[in-house]
């Protein structure tokens, strides 16, 4: 036990972290980026040429592809973010916000696969919506032509992201919320005489959103790739440029890989060129609120107040899409318009109950083996910062962050190439190291603060007892913190559940779990199979949640100190 | 090249040929095959099709100690993708597919890659098959199978309607789109990156093509000639279709709720039986009338193939026999089941196996074999990939 070994060691757990994520994003970018150029010897491309590039730039519609992405993209995060800062703006510290913290966990604990399976049922011309309205007010006996999901402007997609990104952004901005000397200074702005919701734009939010930035450029990346949202809810002809990836992957000709390649490539450089542009649209934002903060003009509080109703309509959206799975799920012969089938059966459940068994057991098992790994590697690395401070490397956590920003259509796609050439694609191993990449992040996230506010006193008292560290962290930390640690594999779990391109291209066609069979069925469109596997993907999730809400209360219940904790 | 191929093929053929003289062979194999698990890959957007095979896996469970396990594909392409991917990184055998359902220029990709494994002809069952009177049971669009692919179901293009709202349907490629003008988005075929949208663009090219004899040849140089009346009639009726032909179903299933929903009043399909079957599962209101155009219409058979690094190709040539079984084929046949008709000559069928077919019941909205008249033959693949190609580029431009 000799100082020298103590140095080298300190940085281990988080050097672990950290390796875990950024080596398979770093070769999976090398994977993609090697064969945009032509290269990927095995299959015959030894040779650097820009044909792959020649290739995509003929393809027909690529701009439209380029256009339709960033439209996307920009247009769900700039809703999510405005729905939610109008909202909090609007409604801070009354019953509302509450309210609407206690509706959006359901929606954040469930699957975006599974929200547009629902919003497909709700909001299709021959959708929940539709029949509830027709024909008494719309006078439609037939279901209207008009593309209210698949349009070719991507609306429907924009708002279908936006009904699992806003929750996810509130959760957010509430924890940074948290952290401010909020009553100071909205107490100080109305003394100046701003209404509430002007206050709350002009002194809170600015500081808040400092800490939302990250959230708010992983939502954009996420919202400029997605894959399964986009199968159900976007445009076929032409698609956003992450499906027109995937769809030439698995082309049967394989030299459509290469422009593939390249795709992956141009999505990348979107992204950054995205990221960049926020961030300047940031700054002239910026600029404007100071301008209008300094002005010291009152205005405005009707539009913020008006605009802070977008949150719940966007909350009951999401609600009753998954209600409209569910209805779905158990419906008979059920005719347009009639509100409501004609009767229900079980029988959309029993025939796919066999079929549902093996993608069951295998998001399960991969999100309770991502999870635990997840935490583990999370309570090393923070565990390690709580001892060793900066000896730890505590700023290399950052990279662990990696994932949630870049598309991850542009790096999964090298991770197949690679998990190929070691020959572990389609096992176990590459699965749950696939879903680690973006359950990891999200543990880590939902642990960091705990464990900073976690009371020092605590482990001191314990020491001064004569307990070792390792006997610290079992017997007092841990325990203490057991309702953030099941808070945070709850989420790790319903990231894992949620993982769609990642299972896709590390299960190599034998891993089929329950994301890649809905999105595989929703091709076939029977609304009713696609209600039973909406109804079992959200469930999956949602028993996680709440257990970790019960489980706290019931092991502690004769420790009532603790079950704040 | 092609002569050196053709030997091998032969020479395949005939090592192949004594496991089909000898009993002894087959058992031996289908001995082998009791205790593997089976990778079927095979398209999951039709409902009716799982149940199906969820029951066939049921079968050669109880009769040959196989697990099936149906590993649900969006598009066929993924599981040749995958078999070429394997092979490219030297994967000879332990391949992720077993077994596949496949078609077309997928079969033709992996034909000519060399990809799959000769077994078809050395199937016991497959003395059955009615080569002679339904010869796409041995020529997939065009290719000569030559026993790389199993089939196990008929399928022939209709077209459905609702019998109460539109009575009198268009006839003809050239009528329909007629009709279309006069009924603004009631018509609405897949998307052509699916078989069976690619196929409805067939169906006109066959009637308005000037020389439909030259699609049986890999299409060449005189492809612009051949396909020009076809995008004439095509961009004359798009605008007239679902959606003004800006947004199309993925597939046939998609259609069909569009139907069902009352979104259109007709649509093509792949299965003569399919408003027969609808009908009886709800899926199709119980007014759902099929029937064949004027001239024909294009038929094929649905075969299961092997690829060569197959991690289990015993089982799976037991479960290519057993789809090709009087009884997989009489459930196939069903009405109740898929409707779609067998690929056997029953003529050759013992009673006892030949009764299981007389004894399925008539279904309302059934087309007889006279109805459906002679299928006409695929086009050569190169047609489909050249089409469902300009398709593309036309719907992507806006």
């Amino acid at each position: 036990m000799g100082a020298p070994d103590q140095r080298g060691v300190k940085p281990l757990p988080i050097a672990l972290a950290a390796g875990a994520v950024v080596l398979p994003v770093a070769a999976g970018l090398l994977g993609t980026v090697l064969p945009a150029f032509g290269l990927l010897p095995a299959l015959g491309g030894t040779a650097f040429s820009l044909d792959p590039w020649r290739t995509l730039l003929d393809q027909p519609g690529l701009a439209a592809s380029a256009r339709l992405t960033l439209g996307v993209g920009f247009g769900a995060t700039a809703l999510s973010l405005l729905a939610v800062t109008a909202f909090c703006a609007a409604f801070h510290a009354t019953r509302a916000f509450r309210w609407a913290q206690a509706a959006m966990a359901p929606v954040l604990a469930t699957p975006h696969v599974a929200i547009a399976l629902g919003f497909l049922a709700l909001a299709a011309p021959s959708g929940l919506l539709a029949r509830m309205l027709s024909p008494w007010a719309t006078g439609w006996r037939q279901p209207p032509d008009i593309a209210t999901t698949g349009d070719p402007w991507g609306l429907s997609l924009t708002v279908g992201l936006a009904l699992k990104e806003a929750p996810y952004l509130l959760l957010m901005l509430g924890a940074a919320l948290n952290g401010l000397p909020t009553a100071r200074l909205m107490a100080t702005a109305r003394s100046l005489g701003q209404p509430a919701p002007v206050a709350w734009l002009k002194a809170v939010f600015p500081l808040a959103y400092r800490q939302l930035r990250l959230p708010v450029l992983a939502v954009l990346a996420y919202a400029l790739s997605a894959v399964d949202v986009a199968l159900l809810l976007g445009p076929g002809s032409p698609p956003p440029l992450a499906v027109l990836v995937v769809r030439w992957v698995f082309d049967p000709d394989l030299s459509r890989v290469f422009p593939a390649a390249a795709a992956a490539c141009l999505l990348l450089a979107l992204t950054a060129c995205a990221a960049l542009m926020w961030l300047a649209g940031e700054r002239a934002m910026a600029a404007l609120g100071r301008r209008w903060a300094g002005s010291g003009r009152p205005a405005g509080a009707i539009g913020v107040r008006l605009a802070g109703l977008v949150l719940p309509v966007v909350l009951a959206l999401a609600s009753l899409s998954l209600l409209a799975a569910a209805l779905w799920s158990v419906a008979g012969p059920w005719r347009f318009p009639d509100a409501l089938p004609a009767r229900l059966d079980g029988a959309a459940w029993s025939a796919q109950a066999g079929g549902l068994l093996a993608p069951f057991g295998i998001t399960l098992g991969a999100a309770l083996a991502s999870t635990v790994l997840a935490l583990m590697l999370s309570v090393a690395a923070l565990e390690a910062v709580a001892r060793h401070g900066a000896a730890a490397r505590p700023s290399w956590l950052a990279l662990t962050y990696l994932p949630l920003l870049v598309p991850q259509a542009a790096f999964l796609f090298g991770v197949q190439v690679a998990l190929l050439a070691l020959g572990l694609d389609g096992g176990w191993a590459a699965l749950v190291w696939a879903h680690l990449l973006f359950v990891l992040p999200y543990v880590l996230l939902s642990l960091r603060d705990p464990w900073a506010a976690l009371d020092p006193r605590l482990a001191r008292v314990a020491a001064c007892l004569g307990a070792t560290p390792n006997a610290i962290l079992l017997r007092v930390k841990l325990p203490v913190l057991m309702r953030p640690l099941l808070a945070a594999a709850a989420v790790g779990i319903a990231v894992s559940a949620g993982q769609y391109l990642a299972t896709l291209f590390a299960g190599g066609g034998r891993m089929a779990s329950l994301a890649t069979e809905a999105v595989t069925l929703a091709s076939g469109g029977d609304r009713r199979v696609l209600g039973v596997f909406a109804v079992v993907q959200a469930a999956l999730p949602l028993l996680f949640y709440a257990a970790a809400l019960v489980l706290p209360g019931l092991v502690w219940r004769r420790r009532a100190g603790l079950r704040g904790a | 090249m092609t002569l050196t191929r053709r030997a091998l093929a032969a020479l395949a053929a005939s090592a192949a040929l004594p496991a089909r003289a000898q009993p002894g062979g087959w058992d031996a194999l289908a001995a082998r095959a009791r205790g593997q698990s089976v990778a079927f890959h095979a398209w999951a957007g039709d409902e009716r099709t799982n149940a199906f095979i969820t029951w066939t896996a049921e079968r050669v469970q109880a009769l040959h100690g196989i697990t099936l396990r149906h590993v649900r594909l969006r598009d066929t392409g993924e599981a040749v993708a995958r078999i070429v991917a394997e092979r490219a990184a030297g994967r000879e055998g332990g391949g992720a597919v077993d077994l596949v359902w496949i078609n077309g220029p997928n079969f033709l990709a992996l034909k000519q890659q060399g990809f799959l494994l000769r077994f078809a002809d050395a199937l016991p069952n497959f003395a059955l098959v009615d080569t002679a009177g339904k010869p796409a049971t041995i020529t997939d669009f065009t290719v000569p199978v030559e026993g790389l692919a199993a089939p196990w179901r008929m399928a022939q293009i209709v077209f459905l309607h609702d019998g109460d709202r539109l009575p009198a349907p268009p006839r003809t490629m050239r009528a329909m789109a007629d009709w279309a003008a006069g009924h603004q988005g009631r018509l609405a075929h897949p998307t052509a990156r699916n078989f069976l949208g690619a196929t409805f663009l067939k169906q006109a090219l066959f009637e308005l093509t000037p020389n439909p004899a030259a699609l049986a040849r890999p299409a060449g140089p005189g492809l612009a000639d051949a396909t020009a009346p076809l995008w004439v009639w095509y961009d004359a009726l798009r605008p007239n279709l679902w959606r003004a032909g800006r947004q199309f179903p993925e597939n046939g299933p998609a259609t069909r709720n569009l139907l069902n929903d009352g979104e259109i009043d007709l649509m093509v399909s792949f299965n003569p039986a399919e408003a027969a079957t609808g009908i009886a599962a709800g899926l199709l209101p119980p007014t759902t009338r099929a029937y064949v155009l004027d001239g024909g219409t294009i038929g094929n058979a649905s075969f299961v193939a092997i690829p060569t690094n197959a991690a289990a190709p015993e089982a799976a040539q037991v479960v290519a026999d057993f789809l090709l079984s009087p009884e997989a084929q009489a459930h196939a046949q069903d009405p109740a089941v898929l409707g779609n008709p067998t690929v056997l000559d029953l003529a050759r069928l013992p009673p006892a196996a030949r009764k299981l077919f007389d004894d399925l019941p008539r279904a309302p909205g059934a087309l007889t074999p006279a109805e459906l008249g002679r299928p006409l033959p695929e086009p050569h693949p190169s047609w489909m990939t050249a089409i469902a190609a300009e398709w593309e580029r036309r719907t992507s431009a806006g």
